[in-house]
């Protein structure tokens, strides 16, 4: 049935289909991957250092391609310059461009060429053809890479990232800011969205960061650095414990406050978001990867059962926070701002929204990520080589 | 001086930062129309270029004149609310030359469920049916004529 009950006519159809979904998901792995990295720099968690450079350029795969389901959903992609060129400063959805730009070139770009450079004015000396070129324009024509110009750019670095941890969350924050500051819907209006947002997004992207880690190595058939592995997952654990218990906030300030919507909703979360939000999201997607991600924590595990544990906690993480995107963008259109009806959200799969693009887009950064590999690897082992000659012969590609 | 040689790198990257915001200035300069902002965050001249596009309707009046014999019928049916163009769209043109433009002949299998296809939107006391039950296949016109849809109708019963 595709319709229960009374809805008004612009609520039959969803206008926000899941390409909407797609978008806050892929900019909170960007968030949260970003904040993964600057623990090792601003926190100095040394242990997580392996996955430094590779949750950096996780970011920037995921940053660039952030933007294109909402150009799929609007149509006409050329018009979004014209966000830059005339912006409106009353629009929270036309600043957000800014905010893109300000964390793309200002955070992520800056904060990678800080940390590769040295590395990128080595492989311009060491390559040939058109992979010279590319580095040596990289080298912006300097290759000063001394004991004092890396001290620079470890100092300005550090710079970049401390200014970089509040745009991360400005970044997801303001995907909540979006949905929260819809005040005529019950379902999204709430102070907590962004906030809720931000911790999802770092669950999102710490559990990214840590399966891409893993894959990597089981890739190149290097040995997983388990210290790395098991803060990882610590700190997964910790966000996810906190990005749970403000849902529950959120949960139970709706339940006790109990206002003329909540029949509403109580009724959908029981029916039509039964499924996605109570058994996908909270029991599989949350409580699962919780109770193993504690488990951990409590009793002594080999080395085997822990990855596997965290491979598998990691990829539940994953799930659970799309079904959180989903049951927040598309839940929130299943009702009847009256209150009285309900509609359904029917998925078209080889459409401009359907479930293909969806699909091609999430999968998009992977590739994209492989080529950022190439060009600047971001391999651990390099760091464990004693300096001097011999580090350059092991940039060789 | 080594300090200064030492963050001489920085320097090219806040010039390639500074050679794109440069950049963006000129293009901006160069694609803002001219008009942006005359009157709010729209290009002012879209008013004037708007108010010089002819009109494409020409009113229902208009038709009457000369189509006397369907505004009659249509105004004794269920349709008489329902104004030409509406059916017909946009007619200015046909209505000062009717010689040398033609209405499109009308597909009613599609013009008539534009608005009478079941839809939860449409308010319950609207006439609607769902198009794949009620006499599928058959053009609507062979039972409804689309100027006075319940005259054969009433004429039976
Ligand atoms: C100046 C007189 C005049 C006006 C005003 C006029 N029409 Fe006509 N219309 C005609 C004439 C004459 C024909 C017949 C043309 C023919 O058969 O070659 C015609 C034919 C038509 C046809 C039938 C075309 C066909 O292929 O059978 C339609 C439909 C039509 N008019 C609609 C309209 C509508 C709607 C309007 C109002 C916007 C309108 N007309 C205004 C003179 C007019
Ligand atoms: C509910 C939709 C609808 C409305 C309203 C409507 N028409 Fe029609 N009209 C049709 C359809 C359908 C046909 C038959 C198919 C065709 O000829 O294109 C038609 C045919 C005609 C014709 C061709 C000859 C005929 O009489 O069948 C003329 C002329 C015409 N309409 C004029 C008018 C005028 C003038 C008005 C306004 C007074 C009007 N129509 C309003 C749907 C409509
Ligand atoms: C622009 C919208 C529109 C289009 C197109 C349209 N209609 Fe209608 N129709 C109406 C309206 C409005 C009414 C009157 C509803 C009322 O007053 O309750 C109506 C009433 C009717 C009714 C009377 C139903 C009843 O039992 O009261 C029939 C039958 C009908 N239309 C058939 C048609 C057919 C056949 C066509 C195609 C030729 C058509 N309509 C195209 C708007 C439209
Ligand atoms: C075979 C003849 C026939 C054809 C073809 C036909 N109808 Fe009808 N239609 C009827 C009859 C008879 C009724 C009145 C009895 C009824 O409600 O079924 C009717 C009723 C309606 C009503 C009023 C329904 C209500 O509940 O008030 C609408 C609207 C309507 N028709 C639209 C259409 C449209 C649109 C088409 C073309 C897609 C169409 N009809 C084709 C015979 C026909």
């Amino acid at each position: 049935m595709q319709v229960q009950g009374y809805m008004y006519p612009n609520e039959y159809e969803l206008a926000w289909s899941i390409l909407i979904v797609v978008y806050p998901y892929i900019t909170g792995l960007v968030a949260g991957a970003f904040i993964l990295a600057s623990l090792e720099r601003v926190f100095h968690v040394e242990a997580v250092k392996p996955t430094y450079r590779l949750a950096l350029l996780t970011a920037l795969a995921f940053l660039l391609v952030a933007p294109l389901p909402l150009q799929l959903h609007l149509g006409h992609p050329e018009r979004s310059f014209e966000m830059y060129l005339t912006p409106h400063r009353t629009s929270a959805m036309a600043m957000f461009g800014f905010v893109y730009l300000w964390y793309l070139m200002a955070v992520l770009v800056l904060e990678i060429w800080l940390d590769y450079r040295r590395d990128i004015v080595l492989l311009s000396q060491r390559t040939r053809g058109w992979r010279r070129a590319i580095y040596r324009a990289l080298t912006l024509g300097s290759s000063n890479i001394s004991a004092g110009a890396l001290a620079v750019d470890e100092r300005a670095g550090y710079i970049v990232t401390v200014v970089g941890i509040p745009s991360a969350l400005l970044l997801h924050g303001y995907v909540g800011f979006i949905f929260g500051s819809v005040k005529a819907n019950p379902w999204w209006s709430s102070p907590l969205m962004p906030v809720v947002f931000i911790f999802s997004a770092m669950v999102s992207g710490i559990a990214a960061v840590l399966l891409i880690y893993m894959f990597t190595t089981w890739v190149r058939k290097r040995a997983l650095d388990m210290r790395c592995l098991d803060t990882i997952a610590r700190y997964l654990l910790y966000t996810f414990l906190i990005d749970f218990s403000l849902e529950m906030l959120d949960l139970v300030h709706r339940i006790y406050e109990a206002n003329e919507s909540f029949r509403s909703l109580d009724f959908m979360v029981h029916t039509r978001l039964y499924l996605s939000q109570i058994v996908i999201q909270i029991y599989i997607g949350t409580l699962l990867p919780l109770a193993l991600l504690g488990l951990v924590q409590v009793i002594k595990l080999g080395a085997t059962a822990r990855k596997r544990i965290y491979a598998c906690a990691g990829s539940l993480a994953l799930v659970g926070i799309f079904a959180m995107r989903w049951n927040v963008v598309i839940g929130g259109q299943l009702f009847s701002k009256s209150f009285l009806g309900y509609t359904t959200y029917k998925l078209a799969f080889a459409t401009r929204e359907g479930l293909l693009p969806a699909i091609l887009l999430m999968l998009l950064p992977l590739p994209i990520l492989w080529g950022l590999t190439k060009l600047l690897p971001p391999w651990p082992e390099r760091e464990a080589e004693p300096a001097g000659e011999n580090r350059a012969a092991t940039l060789s590609l | 001086m080594n300090r200064w040689r030492n963050g001489e790198h920085l320097l090219r990257v806040a010039l390639v930062y500074g050679l794109g915001v440069v950049a963006f200035v000129l293009l901006r300069m160069a694609l803002v129309p001219r008009s942006f902002g005359e009157f709010g965050h729209y290009r002012g001249n879209a008013i004037a270029e708007t108010a010089r596009q002819r009109p494409v309707f020409a009113g229902h009046q208009a038709c009457n004149l000369c189509h006397s014999d369907v505004a009659a019928l249509k105004r004794t049916g269920i349709h008489a609310g329902v104004h030409c163009e509406a059916c017909h769209g946009p007619q200015a043109a046909h209505a000062s030359d009717p010689g040398s433009v033609r209405p499109a002949r009308l597909a009613t299998a599609r013009l008539c469920v534009r608005c009478h296809a079941a839809n939860p939107a449409r308010p319950a006391a609207f006439p609607q049916i769902d198009p794949r039950r009620h006499n599928p296949g058959l053009p609507c016109e062979t039972c409804h004529p689309p100027h006075n849809p319940l005259q054969f109708l009433s004429q039976h019963s």
